[in-house]
């Protein structure tokens, strides 16, 4: 054997031992958890297709994809608008640039249970920040977080904010390859700015667009310490998310098998919109 | 007009940047108000007190939760560091049988969303008797696969003729890697130096499944669990408790954001 070839295979292969562990045999477990029944105390038995049946008719699950799609629904417009905006923004010659992008990057290096405390407060019914502003201006207090029509897009709202400096760097990187001779020709034609967005800006940055839709949808997909820390996933389970159902089910109720089944399930989900999404944005970039 | 137009954009800088900033520093200072003026709108507390830090210290071990997360972050940092740069080099730049295999499984396990092996994950980490482990929260997070495709996509543009060189005097492929190859990637080690740490660092899900144990928690853990169980009692000290886990991230952010940036944003960016 090559001393390259025997290298090659040494130094790789702590690697492969760990793939082979914790990547691909997790893999192949989860199909094999959906046919099985396991507390983990007693030994796991054969389910059949009971997981399946159950996940199918499970009013709770349907719900908390059901509560998915209503955060989506509220936190893509609300991301790509605001991402956009601030990307726009800082798109300009600006003084201290570098302070501004950091300002808006911040919430994203900080951990999300701690913005998920900090929000809970700010949410507060009686004491907190934004009912304090609404009263001083004269409008009445909103429960945002128990009241089963406000939950959800407050915390749609919060994400949004938590994120959207991530997704900002996104578009600064793709308004960077807009060159500037197109936007110089189009200023001489003598278009309004908001004809430049619409038919200038926006189409070359759908590359950027489709990558914050696709990140955010995995990131809704896959909410968890915000509902876990701010409502339970209350009120009405409103707020209950996948990942939330998904951990209860293993830990409070000890179901290895349903809750590897809502896994495989969320997999699956998350693979088939991602995918319809890039279709639906992929016809539109062939426009 | 011109000036018009600055004036708005600056005025929508700022109000953009003081909705970023505000409640960090409202955080901040609700940490210093006793319970009557926890809900103040003001930063500065009218009767500043430490009353909130002594409380939270005494009802949790948010010292020990410290400890936990620096030793499991640094380690699974410099495991990723080390065991990817190995695995990367070769990878990039050893020919053998078996490698375009793994690249493409490295690959396509990225892809797989973290749920999915959540739970036999977690199972495995039972039967293995790891439950209230270190090795729980650390072993499986010693390799990264974006860190891994990130260093290769790096080692990939040092030239041949170094290595050839290099063996050439005699050098192992080891000595090769630590000894040439590190010098040049240290922008692209800094970048995943950051993201893995702070990955681990602000991780909350897997620890709440694999720790029970109080002593072991790592620090979002340890707050999550403190404020949910209401050991809190106000939010002042709920909050002088999240002050641990944010304070060295900002202070380490403010020095390095650049990197920050670049890292955290580059690292999202595999899709």
């Amino acid at each position: 054997m090559r001393a390259e070839e025997r290298s090659g295979w040494f130094l790789t292969a702590p690697f492969v031992t760990f793939l082979l562990a914790f990547a691909v045999y997790p893999i192949l477990f989860a199909l094999v958890l959906v046919f099985l029944h396991w507390d983990l105390v007693t030994a796991p038995s054969l389910a059949g297709f009971d997981n399946v049946r159950l996940l199918a008719n499970d009013a709770r699950f349907w719900r908390s994809v059901a509560n998915t799609f209503v955060f989506l629904a509220i936190h893509l417009p609300l991301q790509i608008a605001t991402a956009l905006a601030l990307a726009l923004a800082l798109n300009r010659p600006l003084v201290f640039r570098a302070f501004w992008r950091a300002a808006f990057f911040l919430p994203v290096v900080i951990s999300g249970a701690v913005v998920a405390i900090l929000w809970s407060s700010l949410y507060a019914t009686d004491v907190g920040l934004f009912n304090q502003l609404l009263t001083r201006i004269g409008l009445s207090p909103v429960p945002w977080l128990t009241d089963p029509r406000t939950a959800m897009p407050a915390i749609a709202v919060m994400v949004t904010w938590k994120n959207v400096g991530f997704y900002v760097i996104i578009y600064l990187a793709g308004l960077q390859y807009i060159p500037r001779s197109c936007q110089e020709a189009i200023e001489i034609e003598g278009v309004s700015p908001w004809q430049r967005f619409r038919h200038l800006t926006l189409p070359s940055l759908l590359p950027q667009t489709i990558l914050v839709v696709t990140l955010s949808t995995i990131n809704g997909f896959q909410l968890f310490i915000e509902p876990y820390v701010m409502t339970g996933g209350g009120p009405l389970r409103r707020t209950y998310s996948i990942v939330l159902y998904l951990y209860t089910n293993a830990f409070s109720y000890q179901k290895m098998g349903y809750a590897a089944t809502i896994g495989v399930a969320l997999a699956l989900m998350i693979g088939l919109v991602v995918a319809i999404q890039r279709r639906v944005l992929g016809t539109a970039e062939a426009l | 007009m011109k000036t018009l137009g600055r004036v708005a954009l600056y005025t929508a800088l700022s109000i953009a940047a003081i909705t970023f900033i505000y409640p960090f520093l409202w955080m901040a200072a609700s940490t210093f108000k006793p319970p009557f003026e926890a809900g103040a709108l003001g930063l500065m507390p009218d009767n500043p007190t430490f009353e909130n830090y002594k409380v939270m210290w005494a009802r949790a071990p948010f010292g020990r939760a410290l400890v936990n997360s620096i030793l499991v972050a640094t380690t699974i940092t410099l495991a990723v560091l080390v065991l990817g740069s190995i695995t990367a080099y070769a990878m990039a730049r050893l020919n053998f049988r078996g490698r375009p295999l793994l690249n493409a499984v490295t690959t396509a396990v990225l892809l797989v969303p973290g749920q999915l092996t959540l739970i036999p994950l977690y199972t495995l980490i039972v039967q293995l008797g790891w439950i209230d482990t270190y090795a729980a929260l650390i072993v499986p997070y010693l390799f990264n696969a974006t860190a891994i495709l990130m260093l290769r996509q790096f080692f990939l543009q040092i030239p041949q003729s170094l290595i050839d060189s290099a063996r050439m005097d005699g050098m192992g492929e080891l000595r090769i890697l630590f000894t040439i190859f590190w010098p040049l990637a240290r922008p692209a080690l800094a970048i995943v130096a950051i993201f893995t740490f702070m990955g681990s660092w602000n991780e909350v899900l897997w620890p709440l499944l694999v720790v029970r144990e109080q002593q072991l928690m790592t620090l979002p853990q340890l707050l999550t669990v403190f404020a949910l169980g209401g050991g809190a009692g106000s939010l002042g000290v709920s909050l002088a408790a999240a002050m641990i886990l944010v304070v060295p991230v900002v202070i380490a952010y403010v020095f390095l954001q650049r990197y920050f940036i670049e890292s955290m944003a580059g690292s999202g960016v595999k899709g």
